[in-house]
C-alpha cells in the first residue's frame, strides 16, 4: 500500500502549484483555477487522513463534499463578478482591477 | 347662654369686616352700593357679636377670675408651639363695647361722607378728594354740589380691614395675635392716610405715619421675643401668673438697674409710644389728618391710638410686677412721658387753626393722661379715660369732618377754592347751618374739656386727677391739671371760632348741614359721650352713698390684686371744676369777637412764644435737622457716594478687570497651544500624516494583498513552531 506520506507529498506540491498560480498569474480566471487547485489539494490531504487514520467515520468524506460544494458556489460566484468586470472595464487583468487602490 | 356658644361667638367677631374686605376687594369694587352694604352689614354683625358678648359678659360673676377663653395650636415650634387664642375678661368686654360703637358710627358715617348718592365729578380722578359736579335744574341754572368719593368701595375695603384689625387686637389672649392685629391696623393707617395718594402732602404722611410708628413697633417685638425667651408662653393668663410675675421682677435683666419684667414692659411701652402718638414719636399723628375724616377717626378714636393705650393697660401686671412698694422703673418713665405728652401737646392745641390738627394734638394729650395715669398705678382710672375718650373723641373728629364738609358746600357754592374748608378762622356761626352738628359737637367739645357732672369726660379724668392727688405724685397731678386747663381752652376756642359768632366768609354763610348719614352717627356718640360717665362714678363722691362704682368694680376685677378705689377727697373735684370751667370760660371770652381777617387774640401778649407753639415746639424742624438730614447724608454721602460707589462697585470693577485678565492669560497660554495645538489640531495633524504614510499600502492589486498574507501566515507559523 503506497504510504500516507505520498499522498501528503502530493496534496503538497499540487497545493504549492495552485498558490504560484494564484500569485503569479494576471489573469483573473487563472487565479480562480489556482484556488480551485489549491481547494483539491486540501481535499487530498483530508481523503487521505479519513483512509488511513480513521476509515470508520465519515467525517473526512462529509467534510471533502462540503469542499466540492463550497468550492462549485465560490467559482460560481468568481466567474460572474469576473465576466461582470470584464463587460465594465474590457479586462480580465487582475493588475488593472485596481478599484480598492488608495 | 353656654359658655361654648358664646367662645365660637367670641371667634366670629372679627371675621365678618374681614370676609367684607375680600369680597369688596376682589368682587364688589365695581358697585359703590354693594360694597358699602357689605362694609356696613358687616359692622353690624361684629357689633351685634360684640354686643351678645358684652352683656354675656357684665352678667358673669368674677368674669375677671373665670373669663371666657379658648385657644387652638398654631404654630408647633418643636417642643412648644404658638397658639392663636380669644379671651374676653372685664377689660376685653369694656373695649369690646367701644370699639364696636365707634366702629359701626364711623361705618355709617364714612356714607355719607363720601357723598354717596352724590353724581360723579367733573373732574374728579382716584387718588386726589372729590372737587364737585355741576348740575342743571330745570330752570337752566348751574349748580356746583359736591360729588361721590371716586375711589369709593376702596375706601371701604381698608376701613374693613382697620376694624378687622381692632377686633383681633381686643380679642386675642397672646401677644403674638395682638401684634398681628396691630400691624394689620399699622398697614390700614399707612394705605388710609394715603388714600388721596396724589396729593403730596398725603404721600408724606403716610410715610412718615408708618416709619414712625415702626420704630416703636420693632422695640415692642424685641419685648415679646423677651418675654417669649423668658417665660415660654405670651399668654396673657399664663405670663400674669403671679409666680411668673414674680420671677421676671426679681430677675436681673442685661441692663444693670431693671429687672427683666422691667425691661420687658419698658420695650412694650416703646411700641404703645409709637402707636399712640406719645412724645417723642407724636409727630406721626397730627400729619395723619391728611386721611379722609372718618379714617382720622378711627385711627385716632376708635383704634390705632387706643391700641397702644390698651396694649398698657392689658400688660399692666407686667408693668407693674415687683410694685409693692411704690412705683417700678417702667411705671415712672410712663407717667413723665404721659404727663409730658399731656401738656405739652395741649399747649401746642391752641394755636393751630385746622380744625382737625386742634383735635388731633388734643388727643396726643388725653393720650398722654391715660398713659401718665397707668404710670401711677391708676389702672382703672385709665381703662375709663380710654373708653370714654373713644367715644367723645370720635363724636369731635365726626363732628370736625361734618363741619368741613358743610364748609366744602360753601366754597363749592362760591366757587372760590382757594379758602381753606378746615381752616377755623373761615368759619364762624356755624351753629345756625348746621345745628344737629353744633350741638353734637358742643356735646363732644364739654366731654374733652371735662365739663364738671355731666359728661363722660369729666368723671374720667377727675377719676385721674383724684388718684394722682391720693397717692401724693404732686407733679404729675399739677401737669396734668395744668393740661386740663390748657384742654378746656382750646375746646372753647374750637366752639367759639368754628360754630359761635358771626360767619367770618361768605362760604361759612352758604354752609349746610349734613345728610342723615353722618349726623345720625354724631347723635348715637353724643349719647355715649355724656351717658357713659355715669357707670363710673365714685361711690362716696361728695360724700354721698351712691351705688356702687359699676366700672371701678367691673374692671378693676381684670387684676389679681383688686385695686382699691381711693376716697373722696374736695381738692382735686375742685381743681376739675376750676380748671375746665375756668378753662372754658377764658377760651370763650378771649375769642368770642374774632372778626374776619383778625390775627389770634393770643399772637400778640404771647409774642415769641405762640411762633414757638404755632410751629409745634419745632418738632418737625428738629427731627428734619437730627435724624432725616443725617439719615439722607448717610445715605447720599457714605452709602451712597463711598460704600456704594467706592467700596463695592469698586471691588465690582476689581472683579471685572480680573476677569478678563485672567480669561485672556487662560486663552493665550492654555487654551491657544495646549488645547487647540496640542490636542485639536495635534491630534489631527497626527492621524492625518499617518493615513499619508499608510496609504501606500492600499494598492488595491489582489495578489499583493494575498501575498502579505501568505507571508504573515508563514511567520505567524514559524513563531508558533519555534516557540511551542
Amino acid at each position: 500500500m503506497i504510504p500516507l506520506s505520498w499522498y501528503l507529498i502530493f496534496a503538497a506540491a499540487l497545493f504549492s502549484i495552485g498558490l504560484f498560480g494564484v500569485l503569479s498569474r494576471r489573469n483573473a480566471v487563472a487565479i480562480l483555477m489556482g484556488i480551485e487547485l489549491m481547494l483539491n489539494a486540501v481535499n487530498v490531504n483530508l481523503i487521505a487522513f479519513w483512509r488511513y487514520l480513521d476509515p470508520v467515520g465519515i467525517s473526512g468524506q462529509a467534510f471533502a463534499i462540503m469542499v466540492f460544494a463550497v468550492a462549485a458556489a465560490e467559482v460560481a460566484v468568481g466567474l460572474a463578478l469576473v465576466i461582470s468586470i470584464y463587460r465594465s472595464r474590457k479586462t480580465v487583468v487582475a493588475d488593472d482591477i485596481d478599484l480598492m487602490k488608495w | 347662654m353656654a359658655t361654648e356658644t358664646i367662645n365660637t361667638i367670641i371667634w366670629l367677631i372679627p371675621l365678618p369686616p374681614l370676609l367684607a374686605f375680600f369680597l369688596i376687594v376682589l368682587l364688589t369694587n365695581r358697585s359703590k352700593w354693594l360694597s358699602h352694604t357689605i362694609a356696613v352689614g358687616a359692622a353690624l354683625l361684629s357689633f351685634i357679636g360684640s354686643m351678645v358678648v358684652f352683656f354675656q359678659a357684665i352678667g358673669v360673676e368674677h368674669l375677671g377670675e373665670h373669663p371666657f377663653e379658648s385657644s387652638v395650636k398654631w404654630l408647633p415650634m418643636g417642643d412648644a408651639s404658638f397658639f392663636v387664642g380669644v379671651l374676653v375678661d372685664p377689660l376685653t368686654a369694656v373695649s369690646l363695647l367701644f370699639v364696636a360703637w365707634t366702629v359701626l358710627m364711623i361705618f355709617i358715617y364714612s356714607v355719607g361722607y363720601h357723598n354717596y348718592g352724590q353724581p360723579k365729578g367733573d373732574h374728579d380722578r382716584p387718588g386726589l378728594p372729590p372737587h364737585g359736579a355741576t348740575l342743571t335744574d330745570e330752570h337752566g341754572h348751574q349748580h356746583q354740589v359736591l360729588s361721590v368719593e371716586p375711589m369709593y368701595s376702596r375706601f371701604f375695603a381698608f376701613i374693613g380691614l382697620f376694624a378687622f384689625g381692632m377686633y383681633t387686637l381686643v380679642l386675642s389672649d397672646n401677644l403674638l395675635t395682638l401684634f398681628i392685629g396691630w400691624e394689620i391696623m399699622g398697614l390700614c393707617s399707612y394705605l388710609l392716610i394715603g388714600f388721596w395718594f396724589q396729593k403730596p402732602s398725603a404721600r408724606a404722611a403716610a410715610i412718615k405715619a408708618f416709619i414712625t410708628t415702626r420704630v416703636g413697633d420693632v422695640f415692642m417685638l424685641l419685648g415679646i421675643a423677651y418675654l417669649y425667651s423668658e417665660t415660654g408662653s405670651l399668654n396673657f393668663r399664663t405670663v400674669f401668673a403671679e409666680g411668673t410675675l414674680a420671677h421676671l421682677a426679681e430677675k436681673a435683666s442685661v441692663l444693670p438697674f431693671l429687672s427683666v419684667a422691667g425691661l420687658i414692659g419698658l420695650l412694650l411701652f416703646i411700641g404703645t409710644i409709637g402707636k399712640s402718638a406719645q412724645w417723642p414719636l407724636h409727630v406721626w399723628l397730627p400729619d395723619a389728618m391728611e386721611g379722609p375724616t372718618p379714617v382720622s377717626a378711627m385711627i385716632h378714636a376708635a383704634t390705632m391710638v387706643s391700641a397702644g393705650v390698651y396694649l398698657v393697660i392689658r400688660v399692666f401686671p407686667l408693668l407693674s410686677a415687683g410694685a409693692e412698694h411704690g412705683l417700678t422703673t417702667t411705671m415712672v418713665v410712663m407717667g413723665f412721658i404721659g404727663a409730658f405728652t399731656a401738656l405739652f401737646s395741649a399747649t401746642i392745641a391752641v394755636a393751630q387753626n385746622d380744625v382737625k390738627r386742634v383735635l388731633a394734638y388734643s388727643t396726643i394729650s388725653q393720650l398722654g393722661y391715660m398713659v401718665a395715669a397707668l404710670g401711677i398705678g391708676a389702672y382703672v382710672a385709665a381703662a375709663f379715660h380710654l373708653v370714654t375718650h373713644a367715644f367723645f373723641k370720635a363724636l369731635l373728629f365726626l363732628g370736625s369732618g361734618s363741619v368741613i364738609h358743610g364748609m366744602e358746600h360753601g366754597v363749592l357754592h362760591t366757587g372760590n377754592h382757594h379758602i381753606d374748608p378746615q381752616d377755623m378762622y373761615n368759619m364762624g356761626g356755624l351753629r345756625k347751618k348746621m345745628p344737629v352738628t353744633f350741638w353734637t359737637f358742643l356735646i363732644g367739645g364739654l366731654a374733652l374739656s371735662g365739663f364738671p357732672l355731666v359728661t363722660a369726660g369729666f368723671w374720667s379724668k377727675d377719676e385721674i386727677l383724684a388718684d394722682a392727688f391720693a397717692h401724693g405724685y404732686w407733679a404729675v397731678f399739677i401737669v396734668l391739671a395744668l393740661a386740663a386747663l390748657l384742654t378746656a381752652f382750646y375746646t372753647a376756642r374750637q366752639i367759639t371760632l368754628t360754630f359761635l359768632g358771626e360767619p367770618r366768609t361768605v362760604e361759612a354763610q352758604h354752609a349746610q348741614e349734613t345728610p342723615w348719614t353722618m349726623t345720625f352717627p354724631l347723635v348715637v356718640l353724643s349719647i355715649f359721650a355724656i351717658a357713659f360717665g355715669w357707670v363710673g362714678i365714685p361711690e362716696d363722691f361728695l360724700g354721698l352713698h351712691l351705688p356702687p362704682n359699676w366700672f371701678h368694680e367691673f374692671v378693676g376685677s381684670t387684676l389679681a390684686h383688686h385695686p382699691k378705689a381711693v376716697e373722696f377727697n374736695f381738692i382735686p373735684l375742685l381743681t376739675s371744676f376750676v380748671v375746665s370751667l375756668g378753662g372754658l370760660g377764658l377760651g370763650y371770652w378771649t375769642y368770642k369777637g374774632v372778626k374776619a381777617g383778625e390775627p389770634d387774640p393770643l399772637a400778640k401778649p404771647l409774642g415769641r412764644l405762640y411762633i414757638w407753639l404755632k410751629n409745634k415746639w419745632y418738632h418737625d424742624e428738629v427731627y428734619q435737622r437730627l435724624l432725616v438730614e443725617p439719615a439722607y447724608w448717610l445715605a447720599e454721602q457714605f452709602t451712597y457716594l463711598f460704600m456704594d460707589r467706592k467700596v463695592i462697585d469698586g471691588f465690582l470693577h476689581l472683579f471685572a478687570r480680573i476677569g478678563p485678565w485672567v480669561g485672556d492669560g487662560l486663552r493665550q497660554y492654555f487654551d491657544l497651544p495646549v488645547i487647540n495645538g496640542f490636542i485639536g489640531d495635534g491630534s489631527a495633524n497626527v492621524t492625518q500624516s499617518l493615513g499619508k504614510e499608510l496609504k501606500v499600502v492600499q494598492t488595491g492589486k489582489v495578489q499583493q494583498y494575498m501575498l502579505a498574507a501568505l507571508i504573515f501566515a508563514l511567520v505567524t507559523l514559524v513563531y508558533f513552531l519555534f516557540t511551542l
